[in-house]
């Protein structure tokens, strides 16, 4: 009951949306889209919840042909749009009461399934959707997505536009549902929030770079990454992107990530070489891969 | 059943939580019909009007004061000069001037012909026309007296006699058109606005990956505006009758079937627009360029449609306003019933159904 996707192809006019994209979500697993914006990733979210029409290839959700079994998938999925996409207007309670109604079922029949997520705005319940905050906003199109009991969840990034506190509700709050036995398919472009997945694809410009579990694709990793650091940054980031012997250099947080293209590398040399270069306070130590590192390695 | 009524709870909520189409809604009807029962009108009252008289004798003096003693015209000005016409018209107090000419009695009685220029002011036609009109009949009237008293062999007496609409209250013809344009108003623009509204705000996704069908979301969009329209029908012919005493001869509830079969076309063609434009600017825009201006200009409300060039007068068919008017007009005014309307309604309809079948078909069920 999860979803198969394969040789999937979508073009608007000239600009190639997808070209043929092939994966499967096992039922039951939480699986990551991951990928920068204008990846592709809300065209095939489009296409998998039959809203859109591939040029090429076929996909089930949950058993239903998305072309064939449309009307099946519009019942069995919670959608929940990368913009915010409930009715401003209308409160918190009466938008929840009417996504259920619509859904032929009440609040009262499911809120065990909500109750976690909805319990945390239930005392706003008389506030207007258009009135409410990034990560409230987010919590009520949960709801309403949930309301159901839905077999498979599309999530279109549902943590962009939200405060890092609410992101990390947000993806504890996943992990329940996953374990009520809901397939959750979810895209953002958080390279952090990948490693919470069980699975994940990388995606740029319309094509998945590698699928896996997040730590396998740490460890596919093929280079040693340094941590490097110096009292001046950009003048770090200058000079080793000027140093011959580099193989990648990205800023990651308060360090340098590098990488070098010698199988023999030693960071005594890196050290001069950056010394010679008017810096001080260097340090290079050897550190993880991280799926950010990953990303760049295959976008490469 | 409760999906559907879930669904128009909702509707309302929209329409009463929102300032702006509740005005339209309720607001505009009665500014409307206020605005075209006194303000806009085609009667002309105490027109102010000046007279250069050539002669000064009885026949002259005679006709001067009949005119004076219409409710119509209000002597302002006597002038003395031709000269001066071009004066008083530029300064604009008069919007007439009655030049009689030299000797007019003694040319009357010898030649048996005599000349009164009427000279008015045309930059509005339409009153410049209708103060032609009135001096003219009201000479003729002269005439008709004076020829009594000399005996002639024969004489055509012309009587006219207005009906349906006796005193030419122009606010009679301004109802049924008033009334037309608001149902178009209310029931296609509100409409359109509401179902872009939903595809604006992406509301439009969600409701398409879920189990409620097109034509429930359309039924859905419709009702309320069916429900309201039919609202604002009513205190349009209520007001038209208590403040304008507009007689309403026929069958009341023939007027009220009519009514609700020109809303639903109307919505009909609401929905239609909805399907091509994706936004409620475009939504708006369309219902006004589209639909309010033919209502206005082609449907006969303002301008007759006998008059219109004709590939205009063939367009002027393809508009349902245009049927519903001589509907309205029918009942209203001449207190015909079904018998001599079945081929308005027939036509109505017809476009009604040709609409709703369109729109049906033209409903995406996917984004594209």
């Amino acid at each position: 009951m999860g979803i198969t996707v394969s040789n999937i192809s979508k073009s608007y006019k000239d600009v190639k949306a997808l070209q043929k994209i092939s994966f499967e979500v096992k039922p039951n697993e939480l699986f990551g889209l991951i990928g920068p914006d204008g990846a592709g990733k809300t065209t095939l979210f489009r296409i998998l919840t039959t809203l859109l029409i591939a040029n090429e290839g076929h996909a089930t959700v949950a058993g239903f042909d998305v072309l064939d079994d449309f009307k099946e998938i519009r019942k069995h999925v919670g959608y929940m749009p990368g913009k915010f996409s409930l009715y401003q207007d209308l409160t918190i309670e009466e938008n929840l009461e009417f996504f259920a109604t619509i859904f032929g079922t009440t609040i009262e029949e499911n809120y065990e399934l909500i109750k976690d997520i909805y319990v945390q705005i239930e005392p706003f319940k008389d506030r207007r959707a258009g009135k409410l905050s990034g990560g409230m906003k987010q919590k009520l199109a949960l709801s309403c997505a949930l309301i159901h009991k839905p077999k498979v969840l599309f999530l279109d990034e549902p943590t962009t536009g939200v405060d890092p506190v609410s992101r990390k509700e947000f993806w504890e709050m996943l992990k329940r549902l996953q374990q009520k036995g809901i397939t959750i398919l979810v895209s953002t472009p958080y390279m952090d929030e990948a490693a919470l997945c069980d699975r994940i694809a990388l995606i740029q410009d319309g094509e998945i770079l590698q699928i896996d579990s997040p730590e396998n694709i740490v460890k596919q990793y093929p280079k040693t990454i340094y941590d490097v650091s110096a009292n001046n940054m950009y003048q770090l980031i200058n000079s080793l992107k000027a140093y011959q012997h580099q193989h990648s250099v990205y800023p990651f947080g308060e360090f340098v990530h590098y990488t070098d293209k010698r199988t023999d590398f030693n960071p005594k040399d890196l050290k001069q070489y950056l010394e010679a270069q008017q810096l001080s306070n260097i340090r290079i130590e050897k550190t993880q891969a991280t799926i950010e590192d990953s990303f760049m390695e295959l976008a490469k | 059943m409760k999906r559907f009524i879930g669904f128009i709870t909702k509707e309302f909520y929209h329409i009463f939580r929102d300032r702006r189409s509740l005005f339209i809604l309720f607001g505009m009807p009665i500014v409307q019909i206020l605005l075209f029962g006194f303000a806009i009108t085609n009667e002309i009252n105490n027109v102010d009007i000046a007279i250069l008289d050539h002669s000064k004798d009885a026949s002259t003096k005679e006709i001067i004061n009949k005119i004076s003693a219409s409710k119509y015209f209000s002597i302002k000005q006597l002038i003395e000069r031709e000269a001066d016409i071009e004066g008083v018209f530029k300064k604009g107090k008069v919007k007439a001037v009655l030049n009689f000419e030299k000797d007019f009695s003694k040319n009357l009685i010898k030649d048996h012909q005599a000349t009164i220029q009427i000279i008015t002011d045309a930059t509005d036609p339409n009153t410049a026309n209708t103060i032609s009109n009135y001096v003219n009949s009201i000479l003729q009237n002269y005439q008709q007296e004076q020829n009594k008293a000399i005996n002639i062999d024969y004489v055509i007496v012309p009587e006219p006699r207005m009906v349906y609409n006796p005193e030419l209250k122009s606010v009679y013809m301004f109802v049924p058109g008033v009334m037309t344009i608001i149902l178009m108003l209310v029931s296609a623009m509100m409409t359109s606005i509401s179902i872009t509204r939903e595809k604006e705000l992406g509301t439009m996704e969600i409701l398409l990956v879920s189990p409620i069908k097109p034509f429930q979301v359309i039924i859905g969009k419709v009702f309320p505006y069916i429900f309201l329209s039919i609202i604002n029908a009513i205190v349009i012919v209520v007001m038209s009758i208590f403040i304008f005493k507009m007689p309403v001869q026929g069958s009341l509830l023939l007027l009220g079937l009519e009514s609700v079969l020109f809303i639903v076309s109307a919505l009909a063609l609401g929905i239609l627009i909805s399907t091509i434009s994706a936004t409620q600017q475009t939504a708006m825009m369309i219902s006004l360029m589209g639909l309010m201006l033919p209502v206005i200009l082609l449907s006969g409300f303002i301008f007759p449609i006998s008059s219109m060039p004709v590939p205009l007068q063939i367009i002027s068919n393809a508009i349902p306003a245009k049927w519903f008017i001589i509907i309205l007009k029918g009942i209203m005014l001449k207190g015909v019933g079904i018998q001599f309307l079945w081929k308005e309604t027939l036509i109505l309809l017809g476009m009604t159904v040709f609409f709703i079948g369109l729109s049906v078909k033209k409903y995406k069920i996917r984004l594209e």
